[in-house]
């Protein structure tokens, strides 16, 4: 196996500026990659070959030619299948999209097209991102690199899978919950939720348009903020995208100078609930912050608690509208149409049938949300709690640069161990959720294995509405700091994947 | 057996009725609302879509500014308030001919509110109360095939064409009107009336009627006569003409009453009204079940129109239409008679684009309020809707000025044009209507006038000029009509030597 695959994209891309290697040979070896492990990881739900190659060939000539190319063109990507990419088969994750073909390229996909990085295929996800574990796609489980018994978490499971298994060295995650950090931290990879608005969400297929946010995911700190550099930016299709510059998120990533930086570990996310092993890496990683010269100090967000029960009254309801389009009347699945059915039994009989049972549940859940009656009570009142939370952050942001938690209260379980128990499958995303309600930057960067089972665990950093850079700050001098422990990255402590073929 | 329908004045005798009307206004912006498609009327089928009006999975809509200050014109010319910020809200609801199966619109936060407006009726004023004005989008539309109706009852199959879908609409909602019964169905009509023109006068529709780009719901409900509980509403469907919203009143009012007075109640629900039959029919019964789960729409940032730009577009409104009734007024020096003759016509804004082209007050009120009127009144149309343009009017208009047809030949042009033969010119051709200017003509059948009534002749010769007229008569009738009065006059005059 062609060693082209354990490198960052920031190599590849030097290799491929100084012709030790070409995109094609580095895409080449990709797709070998994922022929030899992804019948096992299942990160992919499909792989445009063809159509790899043809881009990476593309940037080959534009280079030979002597072109002035983007940073990270060549390198290639994998796509979370919630994202349209014309002409190639776009699911997120369901049934009742089985086939459809977009006929339009979404604003991220324009963008990593106009960079040059090549598209190696759409990856695996909870289906329409509803979920924490990748077990509700209607296209079977992904499987932790690290563990293959064990769930990648999700929704963006598969992205975060492709980079721990070596498939790809960058990916695209969409978090609304958590669905970009949370399988980070499980996977041992960096995840980023850019601020709410600063990527464009137009042909993300939405879950819940107020929180969804489309963000880079790769296995180093400075391999995520150069993706991210690639694909952020107002957007005019997006009417809440953000007119402002991108944050430097690069020159952040390469600095990670947290000297005098003012870190507030959040009370409220820690204690009961969170595995022993997972908080003793969070603390280890706050302890070498102090040590490079933040300045740490504990800070309380009162309603945090509530973000949970608010998020799945908000989520829900925008949910149960953004999925009534899905009727069959226009593309995807279609079922019941012998002439004997009414065009609403078609669209009855085609969502009964298309749809898993974690997106009934949600859809229900919202209409009863959004009911006359209930409204006041449920969305209304969840909409009190978010503005709360933004507040909670506002106050917290008065006190100090960036606020940190573990990513997650525990590491991945095992496939099949909370498939039955949506509360605690919910509970994955406890510290994760907040970010999303207040539309704050927010990462999930690996800072350890825990004691009990071995498996990663995830620092999460957060910063306010488009200092994004501050948490590439942090992630950056943790990464080093942990590396210098460490002997390289955590991924490097990463278990051999058996090679099918 | 109870009749169906009471007798109008029987009912009024009885009950009052209380209106409310719903009117949907389709913009004439250049693109949709929500993307950059064309808007233009009937082009193909699904040729003016894309992703966004189309709804597919991931698009997104941006607000046409276009549209929000439309919006903010017709608030304004309705005397109404204009948010200072306003949310876009999802009414949920699945349809075939719906995209993404909720409609995106306003509920309550709409751009502007609280206004009035003023309609005149038989000389006599009424104020309209204006409960709001809000921007939404149009759906698709959707063709049932194979029935024998139309409808969807019997049909085989349904086609939608979604090149309407995502066109920016306004929805105009009066606060319930209430006016002496027997005006109640003409200050509806006078009420949607005044609207078209005052649409067209801000430039913001084109509304034309026959495309349905003006739709009109209209509310009506009974109580009893001096009574202030009011009774259970229906509400009647897309009328789309005039004439219709006075003839769907009336008959609400005369079914609503021949139900309350043999004891039953009036159902709170949806009527289809039938152009051909004059009457409405049930539609869906309306009840509380019907949950539009309305929510801010997440995907669209608030609407906060600076008081800058409102200000802006105040004073770029035209005057407001009772001060520039009583300034046409003076222009044309038109009697309180005529200006009221005129309104009542609906005639005010042909007249105003007639004169604008060119064409003195005096004929431009001829032709409105005579020939033209009387062909409207026969096919039971609005003059608006007669098919006949204001160039159309200016242009024969100018022929009479020209010498070369008079008020008689005019008459004809017009209604060959009323019976669609064609183009003025290819009227005049067929139907021979020029008029002939050749004065040797002229003077030949003058010669046998005065050579067929030595009578007449003998007393224009003994000091009764006036008598000429019956040999101006005899010309006109060898000419068949097609000569010039005056013409024949200025020439008779020469050779009786007055």
């Amino acid at each position: 196996m062609s060693d082209l695959i354990r490198k960052t994209a920031a190599e590849l891309a030097e290799l491929m500026t100084s012709g030790q290697a070409s995109s094609v040979e580095i895409t080449q070896a990709h797709l070998d990659r994922i022929a030899a492990v992804d019948a096992d990881v299942h990160a992919f739900l499909h792989i445009d070959t063809e159509g790899a190659l043809a881009q990476a060939a593309a940037v080959d000539t534009r280079r030979a030619a002597g072109e002035e190319l983007a940073p990270l063109a060549g390198v290639p990507l994998a796509l979370k299948d919630v994202l349209t990419q014309e002409g190639i088969p776009t699911t997120a994750g369901s049934k009742i999209l089985e086939g459809w073909k977009p006929p339009y390229d979404s604003t991220m996909v324009k963008r990593l097209k106009a960079a040059g990085i090549v598209i190696l295929g759409k990856t695996n996800m909870d289906e329409f991102a509803m979920g924490s574990s990748t077990e509700n796609s209607a296209y079977g489980t992904t499987h932790n690199p690290w563990d293959l018994g064990r769930i990648p978490g999700g929704s963006g499971g598969g992205s975060s899978a492709a980079l721990a298994a070596y498939e790809a060295p960058l990916a695209i995650g969409t978090d609304t919950g958590g669905s970009i950090r949370q399988p980070g931290a499980f996977t041992g990879t960096v995840g980023v939720k850019p601020t709410y608005g600063g990527t464009s969400r137009y042909g993300l297929i939405a879950l819940a348009s107020s929180l969804d946010t489309p963000g880079p995911c790769a296995r180093t700190t400075l391999d995520a903020a150069l993706l991210h550099e690639a694909i952020a930016g107002y957007d005019p299709m997006d009417s809440t995208s953000i007119d402002q510059p991108v944050p430097a998120v690069v020159a952040a990533a390469r600095n990670g100078d947290v000297a005098g930086l003012r870190v507030g570990v959040v009370k409220e996310l820690g204690g009961e609930g969170y595995q022993p092993g997972v908080e003793a890496r969070f603390h280890e990683a706050v302890e070498l912050l102090t040590k490079l010269g933040a300045e740490v100090v504990e800070v309380s967000c009162p309603h945090f608690q509530y973000a949970l029960p608010a998020y799945y009254l908000i989520l829900p309801s925008e949910a149960s509208s953004n999925l009534a389009k899905f009727d069959a009347m226009r593309y995807g699945l279609r079922v019941g149409d012998d002439g004997t059915n009414s065009a609403e039994k078609v669209m009855n009989l085609t969502r009964e049938a298309g749809f898993g049972a974690e997106v009934k549940r949600r859809i229900m859940l919202g209409t009863h949300a959004l009911s006359s009656g209930y409204y006041d009570a449920y969305y209304g009142q969840a909409q009190k709690v978010r503005t709360l939370i933004a507040r909670d952050f506002e106050n917290a942001y008065h006190q100090v640069d960036v606020l940190v938690s573990p990513a997650t209260p525990t590491t991945a379980f095992a496939i099949g161990d909370r498939i039955d128990d949506p509360i605690a499958m919910y509970k994955n995303d406890l510290c994760t959720i907040p970010s999303n309600l207040a539309g704050n930057a927010a990462a999930s960067f690996p800072c350890g294995l825990a004691d009990e089972d071995n498996m990663p665990v995830g620092f999460h950093v957060m910063a306010p509405v488009l200092r994004d850079d501050l948490c590439y700050t942090v992630g950056a001098a943790l990464e080093s700091a942990l590396a210098e422990q460490w002997g390289g990255v955590l991924m490097t402590k990463a278990p051999e994947l058996e090679v099918t073929r | 057996m109870t009749a169906d329908v009471l007798e109008i004045d029987d009912a009024l005798a009885q009950y009052d009725p209380v209106m409310g009307l719903e009117v949907h206004v389709e913009l004439n912006t250049k693109s949709k609302m929500f993307c950059g498609c064309p808007t233009e009327f009937g082009a193909p089928p699904n040729t003016q879509t894309c992703p966004v009006c189309l709804g597919l999975p991931g698009a997104l809509p941006v607000v046409n500014r276009r549209g929000v200050e439309s919006a903010i014109k017709i608030g304004l010319a309705l005397n109404c308030e204009i948010a200072e910020w306003c949310r876009f809200a999802r009414k949920n609801y699945f349809y075939p001919d719906m995209p993404k199966n909720f409609q995106t619109s306003q509920y309550d936060e709409p751009i502007a509110y609280n206004g009035w407006t003023e309609v005149v009726v038989d000389g006599e004023t009424y104020r309209i109360e204006i409960e709001r004005a809000h921007m939404e989008e149009d759906t698709g539309k959707s063709t049932h095939v194979g029935g024998a109706t139309g409808r969807i009852h019997g049909a085989s199959h349904s086609l939608v064409d979604y090149n309407r879908a995502g066109i920016p609409l306004i929805e105009i909602v009066t606060k319930t009107i209430e006016v002496p019964g027997e005006k109640a169905a003409a200050v509806a009509r006078a009420y949607v009336s005044m609207l078209r023109d005052l649409l067209l006068a801000l430039g913001v529709s084109d509304v034309r009627m026959d495309q349905g780009s003006l739709r009109c719901d209209a509310n009506v409900s009974l109580k009893p006569s001096g009574s202030t509980v009011l009774g259970t509403r229906t509400e009647t469907k897309n009328v789309n003409s005039f004439r219709s919203v006075e003839r769907a009143v009336t008959y609400e009012i005369t079914r609503q009453a021949a139900v309350l007075s043999a004891g039953g109640k009036v159902l709170q629900e949806t009527r289809h009204w039938h152009e051909d039959t004059g009457i409405t029919t049930s539609g869906r019964e309306k009840s509380d079940a019907e949950d539009y789960r309305y929510f801010p729409e997440p995907d669209l940032v608030p609407v906060a129109p600076s008081r800058e730009w409102v200000e802006e577009i105040r004073a770029s409104l035209p005057e407001a239409p009772s001060l520039r009734r009583v300034r046409l007024q003076e222009e044309w020096g038109f009697t309180d008679l005529e200006m009221r003759d005129v309104i009542n016509g609906n005639a005010l804004e042909l007249i105003v684009t007639t004169v604008d082209l060119g064409v003195s007050p005096a004929a431009a009120k001829k032709w409105w309020l005579g020939e033209l009127a009387r062909a409207a009144n026969e096919s039971g149309k609005d003059l608006g809707e007669l098919g006949i343009s204001p160039t159309d009017v200016s242009n024969v208009q100018a022929r009479v000025d020209k010498g070369e047809l008079n008020d008689k030949l005019a008459r004809q042009v017009f209604d060959g044009l009323l019976k669609g033969e064609g183009t003025i010119d290819e009227i005049i051709a067929a139907r021979g209507l020029a008029l002939v200017s050749d004065d040797s003509a002229l003077i030949e059948a003058i010669d046998r006038a005065i050579a067929a009534n030595p009578d007449v002749v003998e007393k224009v010769n003994s000091g009764k000029p006036a008598a000429a007229g019956a040999l101006i008569g005899a010309v006109m009738k060898d000419m068949r009509g097609q000569a010039d009065a005056a013409k024949v006059r200025e020439l008779l005059n020469a050779k009786l030597g007055i």
